[in-house]
């Protein structure tokens, strides 16, 4: 029953909201260039669907090349911290200076020194360096939080480091890991976007060209239909990684697991 | 002492801030023994135990051990919670390359035998504290590969964190695999093990090291006599009165110094 109501009160508020914004529409006669009716986004979206479709699929090409870069990478970084302190004192300050640093700031000199001719590679290490850091620190944090006695037995047992770290230390990490995943999926997304932006038209295929173009041509439907197909597929990203984490977590961790009532 | 299983001699270790856990520590065990090393919270039990499986080195002082595999489990299960008990039993196997299928099978016999037969692919949460302990005694008995070697179980206080009911059970099943391995000539089964129960050393150990406060050494070695069959059998009833002033000596001597 509570099930059915996590579905059907957030769907009720969304019919009463379009509901309410077709209807204000309709009856102050609003501009389509400044706020078009939900049905006039409808039909955008299906007079575009073709080419928004082709765009989203470039923009969620460029995101999942970016999000599987960072967690490769982040993950070997941090098995590579959580064998050496001095490799960790060493690096992580830079992998902080290229979180801290504004992706819009850094994104033009990638684009020029990767060049426009691979467009796609640029703008997919926008967005790899926005998802990074999440999973890096998840990845650390949960690489350090292995019980220090179980990794005495796996000594005493005489494990190779490569075995605490695969047997070990990785198990431990995977929840930590999951929860930076979960935040670095829709960073990949919004990264992608961002270096399509700082791209610019001409270049870039995907949505956030879709609604530069859009908006210059105050085809202002078109923008909310690209706008929406955004959201969706930062839920869609989020809800995969969910189910992913439930399926991994199921059976053993805390936060995946009710306590009988 | 040149046949003892494990021998510490004139051991002392100082962690780096500044505790000295043991000063002046020594003492052997001989392959076929259960000794119960005996003190207050805080004398340096825990230290001594990983001193002698080799976690540690001590600053001043030498620890040997003359068994082929060493088994070690702590207060706390320490199990991984993402595996099953067959998984966790296995580990040691695991982490030694013993194929899946031998692996598998030597796991669910040490299940059976730390009772928990039937209950191979439960997983940690899904078991009460007395039964985790079992999967972490399972998986000490899985460490003993090295075939027609002396095997050396060190137990750090094992049942402290159970209920009594519990760890009248536990400590009966120990006592009855160490009966069973003791004896076997080729790999005779040695316990050492921690605890600071004046009840439990006296019925479960052939032989109880009190120590003193911190820094640790051997105030007492007593030799208990055989007779101990319950836990309140009047041999075991004697030896706790042993046991116990031998204590309260080792407490008030240091008090005086």
């Amino acid at each position: 029953m509570k099930r059915i109501w996590n579905a059907v009160l957030p769907l009720a508020v969304a019919a009463l909201v379009l509901g309410a914004w077709e209807w204000a529409v309709a009856h102050w006669q609003v501009p389509p260039y400044v706020l078009p009716a939900p049905s006039a986004i409808v039909r955008a979206f299906l007079d575009n669907f073709s080419s928004l479709m082709a765009a989203l699929a470039s923009t969620l090409t460029v995101t999942l090349e970016a999000f599987a870069a960072a967690t490769v990478l982040g993950v070997a970084a941090a098995a590579g911290f959580s064998q050496s302190r001095l490799l960790e004192r060493t690096l992580y300050p830079y992998a902080v200076i290229l979180q801290v640093t504004p992706v819009v700031a850094i994104a033009p000199l990638i684009l020029i020194w990767v060049g426009f001719e691979r467009i796609n590679l640029a703008l997919a290490i926008i967005a790899a360096i926005v998802a990074f850091f999440p999973i890096l620190a998840g990845a650390t944090l949960g690489l350090k939080s292995a019980d220090f006695n179980l990794i005495d037995l796996t000594r005493l047992y005489g494990a190779s480091r490569w075995q605490t770290l695969w047997r070990v230390r990785l198990p431990t990490a995977l929840p930590y890991l999951l929860s930076g995943m979960k935040t670095a999926g829709g960073l990949a997304l919004i990264g992608a976007v961002v270096a399509e932006f700082v791209a610019g038209s001409g270049t870039a295929t995907g949505l956030a060209w879709r609604i530069v173009e859009s908006g210059n041509r105050l085809e202002i439907a078109t923008l909310f239909a690209a706008l929406a197909l955004l959201a969706f597929a930062g839920i869609a990203i989020f809800a995969a990684l969910s189910l992913l984490e439930w399926a991994l977590l199921r059976r053993w961790h805390e936060s995946a697991i009710r306590a009988p009532r | 002492m040149g046949d003892a299983l494990l021998s510490l001699d004139g051991v002392a270790k100082r962690f780096a801030n500044g505790t000295e856990a043991l000063r002046g520590l020594s003492f052997a065990v001989a392959p076929g023994e259960f000794v119960a090393l005996l003190g207050p919270s805080g004398c340096g039990k825990s230290t001594a135990l990983r001193l002698a499986a080799g976690l540690l080195m001590p600053d001043e002082g030498a620890v040997a051990h003359a068994a082929g595999d060493v088994g070690f489990v702590f207060q706390e299960p320490t199990l991984m919670p993402w595996a099953d008990a067959l998984a966790n039993a296995r580990l040691p196997l695991d982490i030694k390359g013993v194929p899946r299928g031998e692996a598998n099978e030597r796991a669910r016999a040490a299940l059976a035998r730390a009772g928990l037969a039937g209950f191979e692919h439960a997983f940690p949460r899904e078991l009460s504290g007395g039964m985790k302990m079992r999967v972490s005694l399972a998986r000490a008995l899985c460490s003993f590969i090295a075939p027609a070697r002396p095997k050396l179980l060190l137990l750090d206080e094992p049942f402290a964190a159970l209920d009594e009911i519990t760890r009248w059970r536990l400590g009966d099943d120990l006592l009855r695999l160490w009966r069973e391995e003791r004896a076997r000539e080729d790999a005779p089964l040695t316990v050492l093990f921690v605890t600071h129960s004046v009840s439990e050393s006296s019925y479960l150990s052939s032989r109880v090291l009190v120590m003193t406060p911190r820094p640790g050494r051997v105030a007492a070695d007593i030799a208990l006599a055989p007779g101990r069959d319950s836990r309140l059998a009047p041999a075991t009833i004697d030896a706790q009165r042993r046991i116990s002033d031998a204590l309260t000596e080792a407490m008030s001597g240091t008090a005086a110094a």
